[in-house]
């Protein structure tokens, strides 16, 4: 019997090794255009501010571009300002340290649901890929689940939620505003790792099978690192979709110390404080951003499987 | 095969990992929203949950007040209160057995009981409506009957019925104003966008109180501004009462007893904050609201004045008047869609002074003031952004 090292370099799965290194000056370079690309959006924005109409520009009675007044438009420097500054009166918290506590709890839900959800979506993949009966009796359960509103099951799983008390252990909410998180997470996971594990070509399947070669070795050595192109999009989007879904759960069912809370609480003070309530949008952006770089640090590490990444 | 075994270890560790994950959250997730200690360990305490309409604020100060100064204990209860989201129905709480009482305005609720909720009103907080529509004074919309070819603002979802009884009390129908859904914030109304918005009188009044007036330099000033209120004219139904478990009430002896207990520390609450609306404020602000110190206390004010002196019998006490108009009003009036409320009239269990009757009467023994007749409202000076 010829290695299986052998094999899977026959079947030239092994990550290329000729791909060169990325050079230093190149990364710096995607890093200043990142931050040009921001300092971009802040110039847009007050230019618009400072030429655009000052009711905004309505086309056919429908406003298409926004009010420039400082209600709907606050400045950038005074959202910036705004973050140096308390959070109310009797507080002696600075707001940027409020929105990043937020951001920080909010991600913490969402991880857990991403994690939820990947292993979820994960073992659905495997449970389709292995038998066909269950793809077809599964996936369109998949499909549909996502059809069903947020804001429909989100009171319902807090409820049932609230009723599940095993010992010491006892259901919280953030555990609720995690499940929907995770709800919304395993469904590309799921998808994108059923393309993958069936990505392989038949003559490589036909190779293994003609070696006798069992299916968990065949997933383990053939399939698992075949499905990667197509699992790293999805764990993107399942990120993704595990922010919002959090964002908007912890809004939907009252969970307090996240973004999503945080933004309805400060749009209270929308008209009085404008440049407050932009204040967790920007950290509803950072957390997007520090998820996308957590699944972008997953892929570093899955970079031998990377050949060229298809959509799933 | 000899590869498959190493599948095993990495799938026991990715789930260990999970599991692990949870459990580290588990601790460390300061998601509790109640304040009232863990139910586990109530040393003899009878474990009682509230659900809220919203998030913490002034809105419940007696609530917060009652809790922190330990009225609940004192009656034998350890009281978790839960906040609510925007998705959140307190009433459908207390019947998937969440909740065992909720906080709710009247019209919402009737139409629950309509569907089949076996709820009761055991008492009614707030005794006025802090429902209003405002207009900036150049507007000239003085009257409900003004509304005519106005942009007229509403938040929907239950909260338009009283502008809609009085529009139709003023012979004004849905097509002669356009309609259009509110947001959080007073942007719109402030933008021009909307001639006459929705105010709650401890909310977004006073955040419009609260924003510079690009006119002149500084605050808007309540001389700037219209209100339709609608305890003038004569369409306003009942806010904020205690809803409990109607079934339980019927059969379960100690749930009722444990009403009348909750009633009477709760409005032990509100008193507490009648006569000490600065520290009600800070206790709330303490329970983790972020709202600014100048609007959390012209809140506790405000509805301080909902529900002070009290012209009922007693805080609590539903009139049967305001009661009956309410109801007439649900059956009565049509929404944009040609709907109302209900269509008939709710069952008996819908409300009952039997508990919070009990429970003033035990107040009154103690002494305790329940009409607050001299109550007289503070005066509060809202700051910029509320802080």
């Amino acid at each position: 019997m010829p290695s299986l090292d052998g094999l899977v370099s026959a079947a030239g799965l092994v990550g290329s090794r000729l791909r060169t290194r990325t050079p230093s000056a190149f990364r710096w370079r995607r890093a200043t255009l990142g931050a040009l690309g921001l300092l971009l959006l802040a110039v847009v924005w007050e230019l618009y501010k400072a030429l655009g109409p000052e009711d905004g520009v309505v086309v056919g009675g429908l406003t298409v571009l926004p009010r420039t007044t400082d209600l709907a438009m606050p400045h950038v420097w005074d959202v910036l300002a705004r973050l140096g500054q308390p959070v109310n009166s009797t507080q002696d918290t600075l707001v940027w340290q409020a929105v990043l506590g937020a951001a920080v709890f909010s991600l913490g839900v969402a991880g857990v649901g991403w994690l939820v959800g990947v292993v979820v979506g994960l073992a659905l993949a495997l449970l389709m890929q292995r038998f066909r009966t269950a793809e077809s009796a599964v996936l369109p359960w998949v499909i549909l689940s996502q059809t069903v509103p947020l804001i429909a099951i989100a009171p319902l799983v807090r409820r049932w939620g609230s009723q599940i008390e095993i010992g010491a252990f006892q259901w919280e909410n953030w555990m609720s505003v995690a499940v929907i998180a995770s709800y919304l997470a395993f469904f590309p996971v799921a998808v994108g790792a059923l393309r993958g594990l069936g990505s392989p070509d038949a003559i490589h399947t036909d190779l293994f099978r003609s070696y006798a070669v069992g299916w968990w070795t065949t997933l383990w050595r053939l399939r698992l690192p075949a499905s990667v192109p197509y699992l790293l999009p999805a764990l993107r989007l399942a990120a993704a979709n595990a922010v919002i879904g959090a964002v908007v759960a912890e809004v939907s069912i009252g969970l307090r110390g996240g973004i999503g809370r945080m933004i309805i609480e400060y749009a209270q003070s929308g008209s009085g404080d404008p440049a407050k309530t932009w204040a967790p949008i920007l950290g509803a952006v950072l957390l997007g951003l520090l998820a996308a770089g957590v699944v972008a640090l997953l892929g570093l590490l899955l970079g031998r499987f990377r050949r060229g990444e298809v959509s799933a | 095969m000899r590869h498959s075994i190493r599948v095993l270890p990495g799938i026991a560790a990715a789930g260990t990992i999970t599991a692990l994950v949870l459990a580290g959250c588990a601790s460390g997730g300061g998601g509790g929203t109640g304040s009232g200690g863990g139910a586990g360990d109530s040393g003899g305490l009878t474990p009682v949950t509230l659900q809220l309409q919203w998030v913490a604020q002034a809105q419940f100060a007696g609530y917060y007040a009652a809790l922190d100064q330990g009225y609940y204990e004192e009656e034998g209860l350890d009281v978790t209160i839960n906040e609510s989201g925007t998705d959140t129905v307190p009433i459908d709480e207390i019947a998937a057995g969440a909740a065992d009482y909720a906080i709710s305005w009247v019209p919402k609720v009737l139409g629950s009981i309509e569907q089949g909720t076996n709820v009761t009103n055991v008492a009614q907080i707030f005794e006025r409506s802090a429902t209003t529509q405002i207009s900036f004074k150049d507007a000239g919309i003085e009257g409900p009957e003004d509304l005519a070819g106005h942009t007229v603002g509403s938040w929907g979802f239950g909260n338009e019925w009283e502008l809609f009884a009085g529009m139709q009390q003023a012979g004004v129908g849905l097509d002669d104003i356009t309609l259009v859904q509110q947001q959080f914030d007073m942007n719109a109304f402030l933008a021009g966008d909307i001639d006459a918005a929705q105010a709650m009188t401890y909310n977004e009044y006073a955040q419009v109180l609260e924003t510079v007036n690009p006119a002149t330099g500084e605050l808007y000033q309540p001389e700037d501004l219209n209100v339709i209120d609608w305890n003038e004219v004569g369409t306003a139904m009942l806010q904020d009462a205690i809803w409990a478990d109607a079934e339980r009430l019927a059969d379960d002896e100690e749930y009722a007893e444990t009403t009348v207990a909750f009633i009477k520390a709760s409005i032990k609450g509100w008193i507490y904050a009648r006569d000490n609306p600065e520290e009600a404020a800070e206790i709330v602000t303490a329970a983790g609201s972020t709202l600014g110190t100048s609007h959390q206390l012209w809140m506790t004010n405000e509805v301080n004045k909902l529900i002070w002196p009290s012209a009922s019998g007693g805080i609590g006490m539903i009139d049967e008047e305001a009661w009956n108009r309410t109801v007439e009003i649900a059956k009565g009036t049509e929404n944009e869609t040609g709907a109302t409320i209900i269509t008939a009239d709710p069952p008996e269990t819908a409300y009952t002074n039997e508990y919070v009757e009990q429970a003033l009467a035990d107040l009154e023994d103690e002494g305790a003031d329940i009409v607050g007749q001299s109550f007289t409202p503070i005066e509060v000076v809202l700051n910029e952004g509320g802080n």
